[in-house]
Protein backbone atom coordinates (compact mmCIF):
# COMPACT_ATOMS: atom_id res chain seq x y z
CA UNK A 1 0.00 0.00 0.00
CA UNK A 2 1.14 4.06 -0.55
CA UNK A 3 2.12 6.15 1.64
CA UNK A 4 -0.40 8.32 3.19
CA UNK A 5 -3.56 5.65 1.51
CA UNK A 6 -6.65 6.09 3.11
CA UNK A 7 -8.13 3.57 5.85
CA UNK A 8 -10.99 2.23 6.46
CA UNK A 9 -12.42 0.27 9.83
CA UNK A 10 -14.26 -2.91 8.52
CA UNK A 11 -16.06 -4.22 11.69
CA UNK A 12 -16.94 -7.88 10.93
CA UNK A 13 -19.29 -10.05 12.97
CA UNK A 14 -16.93 -13.07 14.01
CA UNK A 15 -18.24 -16.52 15.48
CA UNK A 16 -15.95 -18.93 15.70
CA UNK A 17 -18.50 -21.71 16.89
CA UNK A 18 -15.53 -23.36 18.63
CA UNK A 19 -14.26 -20.86 20.92
CA UNK A 20 -17.53 -18.24 20.60
CA UNK A 21 -20.43 -18.89 22.45
CA UNK A 22 -22.23 -15.82 20.57
CA UNK A 23 -21.02 -13.92 17.52
CA UNK A 24 -18.45 -10.76 18.38
CA UNK A 25 -17.68 -7.65 16.49
CA UNK A 26 -14.11 -7.34 15.63
CA UNK A 27 -12.46 -4.30 13.97
CA UNK A 28 -10.05 -3.98 11.27
CA UNK A 29 -8.04 -0.88 9.74
CA UNK A 30 -7.51 -1.14 6.60
CA UNK A 31 -5.89 1.02 4.04
CA UNK A 32 -8.36 0.93 0.79
CA UNK A 33 -8.08 2.80 -2.64
CA UNK A 34 -11.11 4.31 -4.38
CA UNK A 35 -11.72 1.11 -6.82
CA UNK A 36 -11.80 -1.24 -4.24
CA UNK A 37 -14.33 -3.36 -3.11
CA UNK A 38 -15.59 -4.37 0.77
CA UNK A 39 -14.98 -7.89 -0.67
CA UNK A 40 -11.22 -6.72 -1.52
CA UNK A 41 -11.59 -5.39 1.78
CA UNK A 42 -11.86 -8.93 3.50
CA UNK A 43 -9.03 -10.11 1.65
CA UNK A 44 -6.88 -7.37 2.54
CA UNK A 45 -8.01 -8.29 6.26
CA UNK A 46 -7.62 -12.34 5.48
CA UNK A 47 -3.91 -11.87 3.63
CA UNK A 48 -2.25 -9.45 5.60
CA UNK A 49 -4.05 -9.15 9.13
CA UNK A 50 -6.32 -12.24 10.34
CA UNK A 51 -5.88 -15.35 8.58
CA UNK A 52 -8.54 -16.97 10.24
CA UNK A 53 -11.19 -14.50 8.63
CA UNK A 54 -13.97 -16.48 6.86
CA UNK A 55 -16.26 -15.17 3.96
CA UNK A 56 -17.38 -16.92 0.63
CA UNK A 57 -16.63 -15.34 -2.39
CA UNK A 58 -15.38 -16.28 -6.19
CA UNK A 59 -15.96 -14.62 -9.11
CA UNK A 60 -15.54 -10.89 -7.72
CA UNK A 61 -18.27 -9.58 -10.87
CA UNK A 62 -21.80 -10.45 -9.48
CA UNK A 63 -22.36 -13.48 -11.64
CA UNK A 64 -21.90 -16.36 -8.95
CA UNK A 65 -23.61 -14.69 -5.95
CA UNK A 66 -21.45 -16.21 -3.27
CA UNK A 67 -20.44 -12.93 -1.16
CA UNK A 68 -23.22 -11.94 -0.15
CA UNK A 69 -23.37 -10.26 3.27
CA UNK A 70 -25.21 -7.33 5.21
CA UNK A 71 -23.09 -4.39 4.41
CA UNK A 72 -24.16 -1.80 7.22
CA UNK A 73 -27.68 -3.68 7.76
CA UNK A 74 -28.17 -4.04 3.96
CA UNK A 75 -28.04 -7.35 2.20
CA UNK A 76 -25.42 -6.72 -0.43
CA UNK A 77 -22.95 -8.16 -2.65
CA UNK A 78 -19.62 -7.43 -1.06
CA UNK A 79 -18.25 -7.91 -4.92
CA UNK A 80 -20.29 -4.96 -6.28
CA UNK A 81 -20.32 -2.42 -3.15
CA UNK A 82 -17.35 -0.01 -2.77
CA UNK A 83 -15.67 0.77 0.30
CA UNK A 84 -15.28 4.25 -1.17
CA UNK A 85 -19.48 4.48 -0.45
CA UNK A 86 -18.66 4.68 3.28
CA UNK A 87 -18.09 8.31 3.89
CA UNK A 88 -17.51 7.91 7.66
CA UNK A 89 -14.33 5.57 7.20
CA UNK A 90 -16.17 2.64 9.27
CA UNK A 91 -18.45 -0.09 7.73
CA UNK A 92 -20.14 -2.68 9.50
CA UNK A 93 -20.35 -6.14 7.46
CA UNK A 94 -22.61 -9.49 9.18
CA UNK A 95 -23.62 -12.84 7.61
CA UNK A 96 -26.47 -12.86 5.84
CA UNK A 97 -29.67 -12.25 7.95
CA UNK A 98 -32.25 -14.67 8.77
CA UNK A 99 -30.03 -17.34 7.90
CA UNK A 100 -28.11 -19.53 10.47
CA UNK A 101 -24.21 -18.42 10.92
CA UNK A 102 -21.94 -21.44 10.21
CA UNK A 103 -18.79 -19.44 10.82
CA UNK A 104 -17.79 -15.41 10.51
CA UNK A 105 -19.35 -14.41 7.26
CA UNK A 106 -20.27 -17.49 6.16
CA UNK A 107 -24.17 -18.38 6.30
CA UNK A 108 -26.03 -21.81 6.55
CA UNK A 109 -27.34 -22.36 3.24
CA UNK A 110 -28.23 -25.57 3.59
CA UNK A 111 -32.61 -25.12 3.79
CA UNK A 112 -32.27 -23.04 0.54
CA UNK A 113 -30.34 -25.45 -1.34
CA UNK A 114 -33.35 -28.29 0.11
CA UNK A 115 -36.13 -25.68 -1.00
CA UNK A 116 -34.23 -25.31 -4.61
CA UNK A 117 -33.92 -29.04 -5.32
CA UNK A 118 -37.32 -29.42 -4.14
CA UNK A 119 -38.95 -27.18 -7.10
CA UNK A 120 -37.15 -29.10 -9.87
CA UNK A 121 -35.23 -25.81 -11.35
CA UNK A 122 -34.71 -27.48 -14.71
CA UNK A 123 -36.90 -27.47 -17.97
CA UNK A 124 -38.95 -30.34 -18.07
CA UNK A 125 -40.54 -30.61 -21.46
CA UNK A 126 -44.07 -29.95 -22.24
CA UNK A 127 -43.49 -32.57 -24.98
CA UNK A 128 -40.42 -34.92 -25.66
CA UNK A 129 -38.36 -34.64 -28.75
CA UNK A 130 -35.55 -36.42 -30.43
CA UNK A 131 -32.22 -34.55 -31.13
CA UNK A 132 -33.18 -35.18 -34.79
CA UNK A 133 -36.78 -33.26 -34.21
CA UNK A 134 -34.34 -29.86 -33.68
CA UNK A 135 -34.14 -27.24 -31.27
CA UNK A 136 -37.49 -26.27 -29.42
CA UNK A 137 -38.47 -22.90 -30.51
CA UNK A 138 -40.05 -19.84 -28.81
CA UNK A 139 -40.96 -16.49 -29.73
CA UNK A 140 -39.41 -13.18 -28.06
CA UNK A 141 -42.77 -12.46 -26.29
CA UNK A 142 -42.65 -16.21 -24.99
CA UNK A 143 -39.23 -15.60 -23.71
CA UNK A 144 -40.61 -12.04 -21.94
CA UNK A 145 -42.65 -14.37 -19.72
CA UNK A 146 -39.93 -15.63 -17.81
CA UNK A 147 -36.32 -13.95 -19.30
CA UNK A 148 -36.05 -11.43 -16.10
CA UNK A 149 -36.37 -14.39 -13.69
CA UNK A 150 -33.68 -16.28 -15.49
CA UNK A 151 -31.33 -13.90 -14.19
CA UNK A 152 -31.14 -15.19 -10.77
CA UNK A 153 -27.85 -16.39 -9.16
CA UNK A 154 -29.03 -17.65 -6.03
CA UNK A 155 -27.01 -15.15 -4.11
CA UNK A 156 -29.99 -15.04 -1.09
CA UNK A 157 -29.70 -11.18 -0.66
CA UNK A 158 -34.07 -11.81 -1.37
CA UNK A 159 -33.90 -14.27 2.33
CA UNK A 160 -31.62 -11.86 4.29
CA UNK A 161 -34.35 -9.00 2.84
CA UNK A 162 -37.48 -11.38 3.80
CA UNK A 163 -38.97 -10.45 7.40
CA UNK A 164 -41.41 -13.41 6.88
CA UNK A 165 -38.50 -15.91 6.39
CA UNK A 166 -36.64 -14.31 9.09
CA UNK A 167 -39.55 -15.09 11.29
CA UNK A 168 -40.68 -18.47 9.57
CA UNK A 169 -37.98 -20.49 8.03
CA UNK A 170 -40.76 -22.64 6.42
CA UNK A 171 -41.56 -20.36 4.01
CA UNK A 172 -40.29 -21.19 0.50
CA UNK A 173 -39.02 -18.11 -0.09
CA UNK A 174 -38.10 -15.01 -2.79
CA UNK A 175 -35.52 -16.58 -4.78
CA UNK A 176 -36.95 -20.44 -5.29
CA UNK A 177 -40.47 -18.84 -5.98
CA UNK A 178 -38.50 -16.82 -8.49
CA UNK A 179 -37.01 -19.79 -10.07
CA UNK A 180 -40.10 -21.72 -9.55
CA UNK A 181 -41.92 -19.01 -12.21
CA UNK A 182 -39.06 -18.62 -14.50
CA UNK A 183 -39.81 -22.76 -15.50
CA UNK A 184 -43.45 -22.36 -14.48
CA UNK A 185 -43.46 -19.32 -17.17
CA UNK A 186 -41.42 -21.06 -19.75
CA UNK A 187 -43.39 -22.03 -23.24
CA UNK A 188 -41.46 -24.91 -23.06
CA UNK A 189 -41.71 -26.18 -19.85
CA UNK A 190 -44.67 -28.94 -19.12
CA UNK A 191 -44.21 -29.22 -15.59
CA UNK A 192 -46.19 -26.47 -13.59
CA UNK A 193 -48.62 -29.09 -12.64
CA UNK A 194 -46.13 -30.54 -9.72
CA UNK A 195 -44.62 -27.85 -8.88
CA UNK A 196 -48.07 -25.86 -8.39
CA UNK A 197 -48.36 -28.06 -4.83
CA UNK A 198 -45.73 -25.88 -3.34
CA UNK A 199 -47.01 -22.72 -4.73
CA UNK A 200 -50.39 -23.33 -3.15
CA UNK A 201 -49.19 -24.94 0.11
CA UNK A 202 -49.11 -22.18 3.62
CA UNK A 203 -45.25 -22.25 2.99
CA UNK A 204 -45.28 -21.62 -0.59
CA UNK A 205 -46.59 -18.38 -2.34
CA UNK A 206 -49.35 -17.54 0.84
CA UNK A 207 -46.79 -16.41 3.43
CA UNK A 208 -45.62 -13.56 1.50
CA UNK A 209 -47.16 -10.44 3.07
CA UNK A 210 -45.78 -7.90 -0.31
CA UNK A 211 -42.94 -6.28 1.86
CA UNK A 212 -41.33 -5.64 -1.40
CA UNK A 213 -38.03 -5.48 0.14
CA UNK A 214 -36.67 -8.68 -2.00
CA UNK A 215 -36.83 -7.17 -5.60
CA UNK A 216 -35.36 -3.66 -4.05
CA UNK A 217 -32.15 -5.75 -3.13
CA UNK A 218 -31.95 -7.78 -6.02
CA UNK A 219 -28.86 -7.27 -7.65
CA UNK A 220 -29.89 -9.00 -10.78
CA UNK A 221 -33.07 -7.05 -11.21
CA UNK A 222 -35.16 -10.14 -10.94
CA UNK A 223 -37.84 -9.01 -9.09
CA UNK A 224 -38.94 -11.99 -6.86
CA UNK A 225 -41.65 -10.14 -5.71
CA UNK A 226 -43.60 -10.33 -8.51
CA UNK A 227 -42.68 -13.50 -8.93
CA UNK A 228 -44.44 -14.93 -5.82
CA UNK A 229 -47.11 -12.02 -6.41
CA UNK A 230 -48.16 -13.36 -9.65
CA UNK A 231 -47.93 -16.62 -8.67
CA UNK A 232 -51.07 -15.65 -5.74
CA UNK A 233 -53.63 -15.06 -8.70
CA UNK A 234 -52.47 -18.51 -10.30
CA UNK A 235 -53.13 -20.34 -7.09
CA UNK A 236 -56.54 -19.04 -6.44
CA UNK A 237 -57.30 -19.74 -9.63
CA UNK A 238 -55.53 -23.05 -9.64
CA UNK A 239 -58.00 -23.39 -6.92
CA UNK A 240 -61.29 -22.58 -8.16
CA UNK A 241 -60.70 -23.94 -11.99
CA UNK A 242 -60.44 -27.63 -10.20
CA UNK A 243 -63.97 -27.33 -9.41
CA UNK A 244 -64.85 -26.71 -13.11
CA UNK A 245 -63.31 -29.99 -14.15
CA UNK A 246 -64.56 -33.38 -14.12
CA UNK A 247 -63.90 -36.11 -11.45
CA UNK A 248 -61.57 -33.42 -9.85
CA UNK A 249 -58.32 -34.06 -10.96
CA UNK A 250 -57.34 -31.23 -10.29
CA UNK A 251 -54.13 -30.94 -7.23
CA UNK B 1 -17.53 -35.73 14.38
CA UNK B 2 -19.00 -32.51 13.24
CA UNK B 3 -18.03 -29.06 14.70
CA UNK B 4 -20.62 -27.44 13.13
CA UNK B 5 -22.76 -25.39 15.81
CA UNK B 6 -24.58 -22.99 14.02
CA UNK B 7 -25.88 -19.73 15.55
CA UNK B 8 -29.36 -18.10 15.03
CA UNK B 9 -30.21 -14.52 15.38
CA UNK B 10 -33.03 -13.12 16.96
CA UNK B 11 -35.93 -11.46 14.95
CA UNK B 12 -37.04 -9.14 18.05
CA UNK B 13 -36.96 -5.97 16.80
CA UNK B 14 -36.55 -7.08 13.04
CA UNK B 15 -38.83 -4.05 11.74
CA UNK B 16 -36.88 -1.07 13.33
CA UNK B 17 -33.98 -2.54 11.76
CA UNK B 18 -34.29 -0.87 8.44
CA UNK B 19 -36.42 2.49 6.91
CA UNK B 20 -37.76 -0.01 4.35
CA UNK B 21 -39.53 -2.41 6.88
CA UNK B 22 -40.27 0.68 8.92
CA UNK B 23 -42.33 1.54 5.84
CA UNK B 24 -44.40 -1.77 5.32
CA UNK B 25 -45.01 -1.56 8.93
CA UNK B 26 -47.27 2.17 8.17
CA UNK B 27 -48.15 0.57 5.07
CA UNK B 28 -49.92 -2.52 6.86
CA UNK B 29 -50.82 -0.21 10.03
CA UNK B 30 -52.71 2.28 7.87
CA UNK B 31 -54.86 -0.36 6.17
CA UNK B 32 -56.29 -0.68 9.81
CA UNK B 33 -57.31 2.94 9.72
CA UNK B 34 -58.90 2.26 6.67
CA UNK B 35 -60.60 -0.30 7.92
CA UNK B 36 -61.87 1.80 11.06
CA UNK B 37 -63.36 4.84 8.65
CA UNK B 38 -65.23 2.24 7.22
CA UNK B 39 -66.93 1.44 11.03
CA UNK B 40 -67.49 5.06 10.94
CA UNK B 41 -69.39 5.35 7.78
CA UNK B 42 -71.46 1.95 8.95
CA UNK B 43 -72.31 3.76 12.14
CA UNK B 44 -73.47 6.42 9.77
CA UNK B 45 -75.63 4.31 8.02
CA UNK B 46 -76.82 2.72 11.25
CA UNK B 47 -77.97 6.09 12.51
CA UNK B 48 -79.51 7.06 9.57
CA UNK B 49 -81.98 3.83 9.92
CA UNK B 50 -82.57 4.41 13.37
CA UNK B 51 -84.96 7.37 12.35
CA UNK B 52 -83.80 11.44 12.17
CA UNK B 53 -82.51 12.45 15.50
CA UNK B 54 -80.01 9.68 15.73
CA UNK B 55 -78.52 10.66 12.48
CA UNK B 56 -78.89 14.41 13.49
CA UNK B 57 -76.89 12.94 16.48
CA UNK B 58 -74.07 11.16 14.51
CA UNK B 59 -73.79 14.33 12.44
CA UNK B 60 -73.43 16.91 15.17
CA UNK B 61 -70.60 14.15 16.63
CA UNK B 62 -68.86 14.51 12.83
CA UNK B 63 -68.55 18.13 13.73
CA UNK B 64 -67.18 17.87 16.67
CA UNK B 65 -63.28 19.07 17.00
CA UNK B 66 -62.50 15.61 18.42
CA UNK B 67 -63.76 14.37 15.22
CA UNK B 68 -62.47 16.29 12.77
CA UNK B 69 -58.72 16.05 14.52
CA UNK B 70 -59.21 12.55 14.50
CA UNK B 71 -60.92 12.88 10.33
CA UNK B 72 -57.57 14.86 9.71
CA UNK B 73 -55.14 11.75 10.89
CA UNK B 74 -57.47 9.59 8.67
CA UNK B 75 -57.21 11.44 5.90
CA UNK B 76 -52.96 11.70 6.43
CA UNK B 77 -52.91 7.48 7.03
CA UNK B 78 -55.80 6.96 4.09
CA UNK B 79 -53.07 9.58 1.68
CA UNK B 80 -50.48 7.73 2.76
CA UNK B 81 -52.06 3.95 2.15
CA UNK B 82 -53.19 4.79 -1.16
CA UNK B 83 -49.80 5.85 -2.44
CA UNK B 84 -48.19 2.53 -0.54
CA UNK B 85 -50.84 0.41 -1.97
CA UNK B 86 -49.96 1.74 -5.75
CA UNK B 87 -46.43 1.65 -5.03
CA UNK B 88 -46.67 -2.10 -4.99
CA UNK B 89 -48.84 -2.63 -7.07
CA UNK B 90 -46.43 -3.33 -10.22
CA UNK B 91 -45.13 -6.06 -8.43
CA UNK B 92 -48.64 -7.87 -7.27
CA UNK B 93 -49.43 -8.19 -10.88
CA UNK B 94 -48.51 -9.95 -14.66
CA UNK B 95 -46.04 -8.27 -16.91
CA UNK B 96 -48.62 -5.90 -19.17
CA UNK B 97 -47.45 -5.33 -22.68
CA UNK B 98 -49.29 -2.18 -24.54
CA UNK B 99 -48.15 -2.29 -28.29
CA UNK B 100 -45.48 -5.37 -27.51
CA UNK B 101 -43.67 -2.76 -25.08
CA UNK B 102 -43.70 -3.88 -20.92
CA UNK B 103 -45.52 -1.10 -18.95
CA UNK B 104 -43.01 0.20 -16.69
CA UNK B 105 -43.67 0.00 -13.01
CA UNK B 106 -43.20 3.34 -12.40
CA UNK B 107 -46.39 3.76 -15.19
CA UNK B 108 -48.57 1.29 -13.49
CA UNK B 109 -48.14 3.00 -9.94
CA UNK B 110 -48.92 6.34 -11.28
CA UNK B 111 -52.05 5.53 -13.25
CA UNK B 112 -53.27 4.00 -9.86
CA UNK B 113 -52.37 7.30 -8.41
CA UNK B 114 -54.25 9.42 -11.15
CA UNK B 115 -57.38 6.85 -11.01
CA UNK B 116 -57.32 7.44 -6.83
CA UNK B 117 -56.84 11.18 -7.46
CA UNK B 118 -60.04 11.07 -10.02
CA UNK B 119 -61.76 8.71 -8.23
CA UNK B 120 -62.14 11.52 -5.56
CA UNK B 121 -62.37 14.16 -7.54
CA UNK B 122 -65.46 12.60 -9.32
CA UNK B 123 -66.90 11.20 -6.18
CA UNK B 124 -66.25 15.50 -4.67
CA UNK B 125 -68.39 16.54 -7.67
CA UNK B 126 -71.39 14.54 -7.48
CA UNK B 127 -71.87 15.31 -3.01
CA UNK B 128 -71.54 18.94 -3.80
CA UNK B 129 -74.00 18.28 -7.09
CA UNK B 130 -76.40 16.54 -4.63
CA UNK B 131 -75.75 18.43 -1.64
CA UNK B 132 -77.60 21.41 0.01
Amino acid sequence: MAEGAKTIAIEVLRYRPEQDAAPVVQTYEVPFTDDMSVLQGLQYIKDHLDGTLSFRWSCRMAICGSCGMMIDGKPRLSCKTFLREFAAARVRVEALAHFPIERDLVAGVDDFLAKLERIKPYLIPREPRRLDEGEYLQTPHQLEQYEQFSSCINCMLCYAACPQYGLDSKFTGPGVLALLHRYNADSRDGGRAERMELVNAEEGVWSCTAVGYCSEVCPKAVDPANAVNQNKVNSAQDYFLRFLRFGGAGK
Amino acid sequence: MSGRRPYVRSMSGWWRRDPFFVRYMIREATALIVALYALVLLAGALCLSAGEGAWNGWLAMLRSPVSIAVHVLMLAAMIYHTYSWFEIMPKTMPAVFVGGRRLAATTITMLGLAAAVAATVALFVVVRMLGP
